[in-house]
């Protein structure tokens, strides 16, 4: 009887204990802290890291515009501050840099191996982080106002301009086109996209040295000046979220904008019926005659940071793939972003990111040395769309503040 | 004082400016006449949701073993200060050579970032640091001559602009001169030119920055010269009445000499704070247009790769150029003070 007893308590102990511990899915000890940029998708992630909290496990996180400022430093301190960072094809290489993530090879044999093989991003053999979602710039388009003047949604920037033009001239909107051409990052990616367009390459096959003073590079900033003269005069201050501001309030008719933030612009928040009952996806657009897009494709992911005790490390991976389990997955969420989760259902919203896979469309570089040039990119470029200085000029300008970096960090002699 | 007694009596401040000025100071200089090892860099292959493709990437261990033998990194010398990010000596030297005139040279001067940034630090020293003195000067003045009872809210609605962080100060103002703001609106419809726009025209962006330095630092010089008025002499201002002196006489001749040792200290202070304009540029959004070497300082920590050396340069040529913009008035206070 008395034995019956002592079983009884131990098992209603070990139901009570294992319920306690599903609270934190599964975990009894570590700390997790993530840093990562702010917007719809990546707040979803972020919110089912946390459904892991409790029990002993504390999980925290710091979603910022600012985030690629301040995870390489977050991470470089031994015990690590940010146990994860979620990045994206750019932001990684910083961090492969210097060396501040762990591979997660062990992690995943032990507590991941369900996870799909084409979300892992493998490097040199080693997988470096879990990518969970994709993501392009593509057109957003006006229906009404496309129908107004009798155009089909721009397949070409040609056609855009063309369009663009018209709705200027029939006195609908002064301003039609937009697009984040903020002076910094955002610029130097349109850049990028338009540059990759005309087909050509940033490097020397196989070196760190630059080449991007050619025809191409000329003619990519030809387009941009060209859209930039249909934009609100204020284009240089136009970050992604000031250019979906100006979507919203309804100035504008025809953009190249990120697929993770059209969901935002067809809900009925922020913006009068005739907008957001209105607001198109497209396919991302192609320039100069030539096939691929002028766009370039992204993941999103997340990492473990190498600097944290082995508990922090898988509480981080549990608890971070929590935050992309299928059970993240609601009518709300889905339209975030094109995840890679088992169960996602593909909503309209969606189809931009679809089609810039389906075209062809190039992954960003994710080169050693490409944060280099897109930051000499991103400081050398607004002279020219100012009228300062010439095309030549401004790339030659991008050339040298890169090969004085580049020298700098040591990938260049 | 006795010297044991004196020794302990500035220990602790002359430990705490080694702690926090001297060795920050040294690191800094340390960090700029080095600059990273050189990258080893292997061909990889990188597998991700879009495919395989051949890629190179830093090899990390062969890195760590670099520096592991050599922590500081390659020593340097000045080359980071003489290359194009900062003083470019070979780039000024070619656009000397080739430029036809002092305009031309000065032009092409102005693209090099250093020279870019110099440009506008200086000018928005040299007038929003004067103007500043004025504003301050004639608020205190005003504000002292309005009834005792005025004085205490006066006194608090002038010191809010100070009270605001900048930041939040400037993105405030931002905002108001955006094309559809009250400013901004109001200046399209007084020009009669719709694309008229403030953020878009580097002339109004630098007024509009200056205004928001003279807006945000006037009430210091305002407060630092209300309480100088405080202390003037009362007989010699009757005195001056008596002989008949105008207000303007009395000002000009009794208070202004009695508050001079009050502007070299405020005009030093600005000196050094408008030199180091950075907070306006960042909430303006203003970089395409204006840069100043504290802005460059964060650009070069805040891209995807960190250029330490660069930033480091950088605050070391700031540290300079605040010791020459400071000369003169330290020559002067020096003066007077050993004439006493």
């Amino acid at each position: 009887m008395n034995m019956l007893k002592t079983a009884a308590v131990v098992t209603a102990f070990a139901v009570l204990h294992g319920t306690t511990a599903m609270a934190g899915c599964g975990l009894t000890e570590g700390r997790v802290n993530i840093v990562g940029n702010e917007f719809p998708a990546i707040q979803t992630v972020a919110k089912g890291a946390e459904a892991c909290a409790g029990d002993g496990v504390e999980v925290k996180a710091n979603l910022t515009a600012d985030h690629q400022k301040i995870n390489l430093a977050g991470m470089q301190g031994n015990p690590a501050e940010y146990t994860s960072a979620i990045v994206a094809n750019s932001s990684i290489v910083a961090l492969i840099n210097d060396d501040v993530i762990r591979p997660l090879d062990d992690l995943i044999a032990a507590h991941g191996a369900d996870i799909p093989t084409k979300q892992l991003i493998t490097i040199d053999g080693k997988v470096m982080a879990v990518a969970f979602m994709a993501n392009a710039q593509h057109l957003v388009y006006r229906k009404d106002i496309l129908e107004q003047i009798g155009v089909e949604p721009p397949k070409t920037y040609e056609e855009l301009l063309a369009a663009a033009a018209m709705i200027r001239e029939k006195g609908i909107m002064q301003n039609p086109v937009g697009g984040p051409f903020a002076a910094g990052w955002n610029l130097a990616e349109e850049f990028v996209n338009m540059y990759l367009g005309h087909g050509g390459e940033f490097f020397k096959e196989g070196t760190a040295e630059v080449s991007i003073n050619n025809p191409q590079g000329v003619a990519a900033l030809n387009v941009m000046k060209s859209l930039t003269e249909l934009m609100n005069p204020d284009y240089l201050t136009h970050d992604s979220n000031a250019t979906s501001a100006e979507w919203e309030a309804g100035n504008v008719a025809l953009m190249n904008m990120w697929g993770s933030r059209t969901g935002v612009l067809q809900d009925n928040e922020g913006s009068e019926p005739v907008v957001y009952e209105n607001t198109m996806v497209g396919a991302p657009m192609t320039v100069g005659g030539g096939t691929i897009p002028a766009s370039t494709l992204w993941w999103d992911g997340w990492t473990v940071a190498k600097n944290v005790s082995d508990a922090d490390a898988t509480a981080t991976f549990v608890a971070m793939k929590n935050g992309i389990s299928p059970s993240i997955l609601t009518d709300q969420t889905m339209g975030e972003a094109v995840w890679m989760i088992e169960g996602y259902k593909p909503a309209p919203v969606n189809a931009g990111v679809f089609s810039a896979i389906e075209m062809g469309t190039k992954p960003y570089p994710m080169l050693p040395y490409m944060g280099l040039l897109h930051t000499a990119l991103g400081d050398n470029l607004a002279d020219f769309l100012q009228g300062k200085e010439s095309a030549e000029q401004a790339l030659a300008d991008t050339e040298a503040a890169y090969t004085a970096a580049a020298k700098e960090k040591g990938f260049l002699k | 004082m006795k010297h044991k007694t004196f020794f302990w009596f500035v220990l602790p401040s002359v430990l705490a400016m080694l702690l926090f000025i001297a060795f920050p100071i040294v690191s800094v200089v340390l960090q700029s006449l080095h600059v990273s090892h050189e990258q080893v860099i292997v061909q990889v292959e990188n597998c991700g949701p879009f495919g395989c493709t051949q890629s190179t990437k830093i090899d990390t261990q062969a890195t760590e073993a670099l520096r592991a033998a050599q922590p500081l990194g390659r020593w340097a010398g000045l080359s980071t200060y003489l290359d194009r990010g900062h003083l470019a000596v070979a780039e000024v030297a070619a656009e000397w050579r080739n430029a036809a005139s002092m305009g031309e040279f000065l032009g092409r001067l102005t693209n090099l970032p250093f020279y870019n940034a110099m440009f506008f630090t200086l000018s928005y020293t040299f007038i929003v640091t004067p103007l500043t003195l004025i504003f301050g000067f004639a608020i205190a003045v005003a504000v002292n001559s309005a009834a005792k009872s005025l004085r205490g809210p006066l006194i608090f609605f002038t010191l809010l602009p100070m009270i605001v962080t900048p930041l939040v100060g400037s993105l405030i103002l931002f905002w108001m001169v955006d094309a559809r703001g009250i400013f901004g609106a109001a200046l399209q419809w007084a020009a009669g030119d719709p694309n008229l726009s403030v953020k878009a025209s580097t002339p109004l962006m630098w007024i509009m920055l200056m205004v928001y330095g003279v807006w945000h630092a006037a009430p210091f010089a305002f407060i630092v010269y209300y309480a100088g008025l405080q202390t003037v002499n009362k007989e010699t201002l009757e005195a001056a009445v008596v002989d008949g002196a105008s207000r303007w006489e009395r000002i000009r001749y009794v208070v202004l000499p009695h508050l001079l040792p009050l502007t070299t200290f405020i005009a030093l202070i600005q000196l050094m704070d408008n030199f180091r304009v950075f907070e306006p540029i960042v909430s303006f959004s203003a970089q395409a247009h204006a840069t100043s070497l504290s802005w460059a300082i964060y650009n070069d920590l805040g891209g995807e790769t960190r250029q330490l050396s660069s930033a480091a340069a950088t605050s070391v040529l700031t540290i300079i150029g605040i010791a020459i913009l400071l000369s003169p008035v330290l020559v002067r206070t020096w003066r007077d003070f050993s004439r006493k």
